[in-house]
């Protein structure tokens, strides 16, 4: 159950950044080759928020698709999974996008 | 995890010494800090570890069809605006509404119009990507660009790690597997059999016990276990700690047996100069397809227990094709531990490894 632990992180940079202004709005990256679901995330981060100055904020998950590009023929292709097979016939690519997990930003209350 | 030092919240890692007994908690949190924990992030810590158990009841299915309907009614819908290839989602806020739960999101059509702060503006101009409708905001707040990689602290001390073993002509391989292929058993005849060549030293992952480290310091090799507690994984800052406490001397090497898991330990980079996953032939041969994650990450796939072949329908050829599929670079050993078939090749892949960077111990 890595995303719980990956949530943990998120909360933690975000309680960390946020200067003690409330946070309100986290918006996450998540590439869809990233083995971290978006779904399980959103479980977890309520968890994780509570009691912090994260508590209440929106959870803003933005996937990105994957994408690979062939190190025979340097064509590129969508991906939905980890690997795939160039339309060359080649199975030897570069993921290229997908794979990312990233804080984009946040949005912290106005100070009084 | 603690993202200014990478102490964790998993307070309850332990390191096991399997000679003296001796435990000690790995609190992950008590060594120098240059911030300060706010309450607020102490707090995060004791909230997180509780919930161990609360993720593995959602049975999540790759649920994202493009109808949105279906999605709205289970609110899982934030992540929908990416869906939308058209980068002009300025001009559609309305139309595509419904993907949007929150309230704000009639009111943000144009950023112009709202007094966007200079950050926000920049942001959302600079990025030019499908999704930067998403990154879009009401005047709620002060928006933070943060840009900041979730995982960036273990990777740091993975780094620290790699440097600590380079400086001391110390090869260290992290050894991935499901439960039960056989990794400590692989373990124990490759000391046995080494002991004349390697210093082999071991870390030991496991949820509970120290039996592992038991066996291993049976076999002659120094081992140190690392209990994770709920934990699924290792990660740097625990290997770093079981370094501190195993001490390997320099020109050795150290094998880290993690956590029996074929997931999460391809996501955690140890410091380690290879990921070598264990595959045995009792599991189905479409395990790298399966989990991907994990033989794309390694560069050694040891396809253990072939003794058993002679019982199983297990197509080793395509076991093998499969793995290729997933990381066309993987090399490939087919051995038995228990008999020691096929372990010379696996032997000399470990000594060009050593010699590689001249860490033959002599």
């Amino acid at each position: 159950m890595h995303e719980l632990s990956i949530t943990g992180n998120v909360v933690a940079i975000c309680a960390e950044r946020a200067s003690g202004q409330q946070v309100l709005r986290v918006t996450l990256e998540i590439g869809k080759l990233s083995a971290v679901m978006p779904d399980a995330i959103r479980f977890c981060f309520e968890v994780c928020a509570k009691d912090t100055i994260v508590e209440g904020a929106e959870l803003e998950i933005i996937e990105t698709p994957g994408r690979a590009r062939c190190s025979e023929c340097g064509g590129e292709m969508m991906l939905t999974e980890m690997f795939g097979r160039c339309e060359c016939g080649s199975v030897n690519i570069e993921v290229i996008a997908g794979n990312e997990l990233k804080i984009r930003q946040m949005e912290v209350a106005e100070c009084a | 995890m603690c993202v200014t030092c990478g102490c964790s919240d998993a307070e309850s890692v332990t390191l096991t010494d399997p000679v003296t007994g001796e435990k000690l908690t790995m609190s992950r949190g008590d060594h120098e800090h240059a911030h300060e924990h706010s309450a607020a992030h102490e707090h995060a810590h004791g909230a997180a570890t509780p919930a161990g158990d609360h993720g593995h009841s959602h049975g999540y299915e790759p649920s994202h069809s493009p109808d949105h309907d279906a999605v709205h009614d289970h609110g899982h819908d934030h992540a929908h605006p990416h869906t939308h290839a058209h980068p002009h989602t300025h001009d559609h806020g309305h139309s595509h509404g419904h993907a949007y739960s929150h309230a704000h999101s009639h009111g943000h059509a144009h950023t112009s119009g709202h007094g966007h702060d200079v950050r926000q503006q920049a942001h959302t101009h600079a990025g030019a990507h499908s999704d930067s409708a998403a990154l879009h905001a009401d005047r709620r707040g002060t928006i933070l660009a943060l840009e900041q990689n979730i995982l960036a602290k273990n990777q740091l001390l993975a780094e620290r790690n790699r440097g600590w073993l380079a400086g001391r002509d110390i090869l260290a391989l992290n050894l991935v597997s499901s439960p039960g292929s056989g990794k400590t058993t692989l373990l124990e005849r490759t000391i046995r059999d080494l002991q004349a060549d390697l210093a082999i030293n071991v870390i030991e992952g496991d949820q509970a016990t120290a039996h592992d480290a038991q066996r291993i310091r049976a076999a002659g090799a120094k081992a140190i276990q690392i209990n994770t507690g709920t934990g699924c994984h290792l990660e740097a800052d625990m290997l770093a700690r079981g370094l501190q406490a195993l001490q390997p001397p320099p020109g050795s090497v150290v094998m880290i047996e993690n956590v029996g898991n074929l997931v999460c330990p391809a996501l955690f980079d140890l410091g380690e100069r290879a990921k070598v996953v264990i595959l045995s032939v009792t599991e189905g041969e479409d395990k790298p397809l399966k989990y991907p994650h994990m033989f794309k990450a390694s560069e050694v796939m040891l396809l253990n227990k072939i003794d058993l072949l002679p019982h199983l329908e297990f197509d080793v050829e395509r076991c093998i094709a499969y793995a290729r599929q997933v990381n066309p670079g993987i090399s490939v050993f087919r051995v038995s531990a228990q008999t020691g078939e096929g372990m010379s090749a696996w032997y000399a892949w470990l000594r060009s490894q050593a010699a590689a960077a001249g860490r033959i111990a002599s």
